[in-house]
């Protein structure tokens, strides 16, 4: 039993499919079942040996001038980091773009097919997909695995010809248009410091900060977060990096290091 | 369908350890040839690297039967690939094409740990780290299989370069010339071998730079 996946691949194979030998290989891809009567048992079994659960923070946020994604760069395996560079904003093309949280594989290969199924739209309408369209073929793909357990928490963040988009897409087939997202175990920690300092009225700095501000006290308070604080900006010209930076040395940043008082009292006894 | 086992385990771990560095203008990848089953050695002489394309070279741990199987898919698309573009597939290409025959075992994973490096288009080393079910990054270097946890920080201790994400970038080449990184190749491996009952009996390292590819072996601890 498979499920069919036709369409998986962006350019269809050059040999026929029913050609012999290589039958296997040039048919389209698709999903191998294993042959077990406990399908669920097995799959919860086979992926807790193998994937990676990651902790994580993303958010992203729509504002006057555009939007604001941000995410940290730590995947790890239970107790152990297995990164500390990953790219958790996903570049699906120059004015979309795709956060990961949730299964690292699941995250990256579907965001890949999005990649690709929207450049195919923008192939055969002549014109480029807009951010409801791309978050709702996301959506539609996850729902139809459905139980499967998959396990994808993402933003859909883009400028289309309506302006600004900003969707939430799930494993579960949830699919929430918004202006205020934020998701991973991190993001308790970063929704408190984004709803106290979130206006609409933002200039793109003050809302670069205020992104990077939220990271950066998410690593703080969630080990499962960490590494580098990545804050992209997408505008009417499409996506920019605006900053990528250590939060180790965010820390001395936010607070830096004071001669304490007891110190300088030391010093003037000595002098005195 | 045919009836099964109420506990039906279609995998076993081989252990072994992986290691690949990737320089200004060479790929370091190395692997020990031990091959285990729980405390039982079955071989010390099992090779976990295969060489992929001209320039792209996989080193892999985990159940040495899905690395067998991942082997051959992957050799045979890159026959594929030889036919119809009449020439050799690059390592990033052979990197993505690994990540996607990972993925469509998503349900059904293969039980394997892989490293690949190798020389990208530009000569340049490169280095794809990879989770089971087709996650993967291009680092400057990397561990993986049972001695990775040992591995990795000493790793990240003698070459931590900074990260790729950083803005302003800052250079992040890996800072050793060819036979220092093979030095310290041999080092991780001899490190490891003392803690880690899977890794031992000899490790092989398969340096590929402009002037081609080559082996060398170094003896491990047999115990």
């Amino acid at each position: 039993m498979k499920l069919d996946t036709t369409g998986l691949e962006s350019f269809p194979t050059l040999l026929a499919p029913q050609s012999d030998v290589v039958g296997e290989l040039s048919a389209a891809p698709s999903f191998d079942l294993p042959n077990s009567n406990d399908f669920d048992g097995f799959l919860k079994e086979a992926i807790q040996m193998v994937k990676p659960a990651k902790g994580t923070t993303t958010l992203a946020f729509i504002f006057k001038e555009g939007v604001i994604v941000a995410a940290d760069s730590r995947a790890s395996m239970g107790g152990y980091i297995s990164s500390q560079s990953v790219k958790k904003i996903i570049e699906i093309n120059p004015y979309m773009l795709g956060t990961m949280a949730g299964g690292a594989a699941d995250c990256q290969f579907w965001h890949r097919n999005l990649g690709i199924k929207c450049r195919l739209h923008e192939l055969a309408n002549k014109r480029r997909i807009s951010v409801t369209g791309a978050s709702k073929l996301l959506a539609n793909i996850l729902y139809s695995y459905r139980g499967m357990g998959l396990s994808v928490g993402t933003m859909i963040a883009g400028w289309d010809e309506t302006g600004p988009g900003l969707y939430y897409v799930d494993s579960e087939g949830g699919r929430l248009k918004g202006t205020r997202f934020s998701v991973g175990s991190g993001s308790p920690y970063a929704y408190g410091v984004l709803d106290s300092g979130y206006r609409y009225d933002l200039s793109i700095e003050e809302a670069a900060e205020l992104a990077r501000r939220a990271i950066y006290h998410a690593t703080f308070r969630d080990g499962a977060s960490g590494g580098v604080a990545s804050v992209y900006y997408v505008g009417p010209n499409g996506w920019k990096k605006l900053s990528g930076d250590d939060v180790g040395e965010l820390h001395y940043h936010y607070y830096p290091v004071t001669p304490s008082t007891v110190e300088q009292e030391m010093v003037e006894a000595t002098g005195a | 369908m045919t009836k099964q086992h109420a506990n039906w385990s279609p995998y076993d771990n081989n252990g072994g350890s992986c290691v690949a560095i990737a320089g200004a203008d060479y790929c370091v990848i190395a692997a020990d040839t031990r091959m285990s089953t729980g405390y039982n050695i079955l071989t010390r002489d099992y090779s976990k690297i295969s060489q992929l394309a001209e320039k792209c070279v996989m080193a892999s741990s985990g159940f040495q039967a899905d690395v067998k199987a991942l082997q051959k898919v992957l050799s045979a698309r890159h026959l594929i690939y030889q036919h119809q573009h009449n020439k050799q597939m690059s390592c990033p290409a052979m990197g993505q094409l690994l990540s996607n025959t990972l993925y469509y075992k998503r349900f059904f994973p293969y039980y394997a740990f892989n490293v690949l490096g190798g020389l990208d288009n530009e000569g340049k080393g490169c280095v794809f780290t990879y989770d089971a079910v087709g996650s993967y990054e291009r680092v400057g270097y990397s561990s993986q299989g049972s001695g990775s946890t040992l591995i990795m920080p000493f790793l990240d201790n003698q070459l931590k370069s900074p990260s790729p994400l950083l803005l302003p970038a800052k250079d992040a080449v890996t800072p050793l010339s060819e036979s220092e990184a093979v030095d310290l190749v041999k080092t991780v491996f001899a490190s490891a071998t003392e803690r880690d009952i899977y890794t031992g009996d000899k490790v092989e390292i398969v340096i590929l730079n402009a002037s081609g590819i080559r082996r060398e072996y170094m003896d491990l601890r047999k115990d």
